[in-house]
């Protein structure tokens, strides 16, 4: 598997590579929100913020969803390595999570916390976002190898809430869409095939290896 | 002036841009008052609602749009649209009226000038702008076709093309094509009800409903369709496409209320494009879009909160 990658690129120069792929969306987001401060409309258009809080949503459930994949593809390719990149694959999922939900309170609700609070409880979306979000706290405080230590057993037990915050997160998606279900079909078919992966590998929460 | 369709129209009949965004510079410098006179339906402007009627700039109501039948994306109808033909346009004209038939658009619409009429467009997902637009009273239309004493209501229906409207061929969309929509006959004949022709004295763009849309000002943005080829009067309510979707979220009015939320956005504020990175230009929503004085006694005795 690893044949068509050049030893040269050794394993913490392919560690550095991924660590600038996943910067790749937020230097982006740094370019557009510099170009709107300089000229307002130019690059993210009439509605610049919505238009920030939605990549930002984006970008942190699909991470979320390349985060699911590292074992079902180690498994296929064999390569023990993978494991190895998926707490960062996380992390920066959850940075990007943790700025959606910031993008949204300062510049669409502009912290009006009686807004936010009427969203958080009336909109359903909104709802099943936060929850999904607030699944991910813990799993985000204990990626460390000191918690993972500490914590046992249990780690991989407590770690298994990134199933229902997966899910949550594709509801808040599903919900939010007013019609053109593209992007919600492609992530759930990516979704169903990972689990279908876990399930088949007996490691959907069962005795074997993690999910 | 009459608006026909772009290529019959000669540049030298179109009032430029800069000439007209001057007049309106102007009648601003004139105050309040003047800018009244010149946009007469803004007749709540002056309220102390903050809701002002400085028109969106010519780009952003041009290129921020929902026109699902051109994508999902607020961006795509600017980008797709151009690939509709609008000349020639047939509308047919059915159901309980007296001169029923396939007419051209040019023929419907021979001898009514079209007048500027500056409103607040609001839409149901809390974004709202000022459009100039220049538009026919319905009333004066509905009128030529003859309607019957039966006649309650009238249902629209956009083109089906898609050949040319690339959202219609969308294996993702659960919209059952073609778009319609409705008014009960009463606020059809509204003196602010219009078919838009143009906007920033311009024929009607594309993505923005070409060759001619509905605009009712007090209603959520869905209700006013675009780019119609069907009108057919009839007895009893007509469906229409948001609420056949989602009836627990739309309804036939439809009316702007901001006391009556949406499940999804609150409707008790709008944030008047274009918005920047860091002010949202939220200002709270009026009752009927402002244009309560106008058109809050067709809907006296209903309860608002369930004919919504």
């Amino acid at each position: 598997m690893r044949g068509w990658i050049s030893p040269a690129i050794t394993e913490p120069v392919r560690r550095r590579l991924l660590f600038t792929a996943l910067c790749l969306p937020l230097a982006w987001l740094g370019y557009a929100i510099a170009g709107e401060l300089n000229q307002p409309g130019s690059v993210l258009g009439a509605d610049p913020g919505e238009a920030v809080v939605l990549f930002l949503g984006e970008w942190g459930l699909r991470l979320l969803l390349l985060t699911l994949a590292v074992t079902p593809l180690r498994r296929l390719t064999g390569w023990a390595e993978l494991l190895g990149y998926r707490r960062m694959i996380g992390l920066f999922s959850f940075t990007y999570l943790a700025l959606h939900l910031l993008a949204y309170v300062a510049l669409l609700a502009e912290f009006d916390w009686r807004l936010v609070l009427e969203d958080f409880s009336d909109r359903a979306y909104i709802t099943a976002g936060l929850i999904g979000f607030g699944l991910l706290l813990p799993l985000a405080v204990t990626s460390t190898r000191g918690w993972q230590r500490r914590l046992g057993r249990r780690w991989r037990s407590l770690h298994r809430l990134v199933y229902p915050a997966v899910f949550l997160g594709l509801l808040h998606l599903v919900w939010l869409t007013k019609d053109g279900y593209g992007e919600v079909a492609a992530y759930g078919v990516l979704l169903s095939l990972l689990m279908v992966e876990r399930i088949r590998h007996g490691a959907w929460w069962g005795r074997k290896a993690a999910g | 002036m009459l608006i026909r369709r772009p290529d019959d129209v000669r540049p030298s009949e179109i009032t430029p841009e800069q000439v007209y965004l001057n007049r309106r510079k102007f009648a601003k410098a004139l105050g309040a008052g003047a800018a009244m006179l010149a946009a007469p339906w803004s007749a709540n402007a002056g309220d102390s609602s903050g809701n002002d009627l400085e028109p969106t700039p010519e780009d952003i109501v041009t290129s921020y749009n929902n026109f699902y039948e051109f994508g999902t994306g607020k961006e795509d109808p600017k980008k797709h649209a151009h690939a509709l033909t609008t000349s020639p346009w047939s509308v047919e004209v059915s159901g309980a009226v007296g001169k029923p038939g396939t007419y051209d658009l040019d023929d419907l619409l021979k001898g009514l000038a079209p007048e500027e009429r500056i409103y607040r467009f609001r839409c149901v997902e809390a974004w709202s702008m000022v459009v100039p637009w220049l538009g026919i009273p319905l009333k004066s239309i509905l009128d030529r076709l003859e309607p019957l004493g039966s006649a309650k209501y009238v249902e629209f229906k956009t083109l089906y093309r898609p050949s040319e409207m690339r959202g219609q061929r969308s294996p993702f969309s659960s919209i059952d094509w073609p778009y319609v929509e409705g008014l009960r006959l009463d606020e059809a004949n509204h003196p602010l009800t219009i078919m838009a022709v143009g906007l920033y004295g311009k024929p009607l763009p594309n993505q923005n409903g070409a060759p001619w849309r509905l605009v009712v000002p007090w209603k959520y943005g869905f209700k006013s369709i675009k780019s119609i080829v069907s009108i057919r009067f009839t007895e009893r309510e007509p469906e229409n496409t948001w609420k056949l979707l989602q009836p627990q979220e739309y309804g036939f009015y439809a009316n702007v209320n901001p006391a009556v939320d949406h499940p999804r956005w609150s409707q008790a504020s709008e944030r008047r494009l274009p918005s920047s990175l860091f002010s949202q230009n939220r200002m709270p929503t009026l009752p009927f879009n402002g244009y309560a004085d106008e058109v809050a006694g067709l809907y006296a005795g209903m309860d608002l909160t369930r004919y919504y």
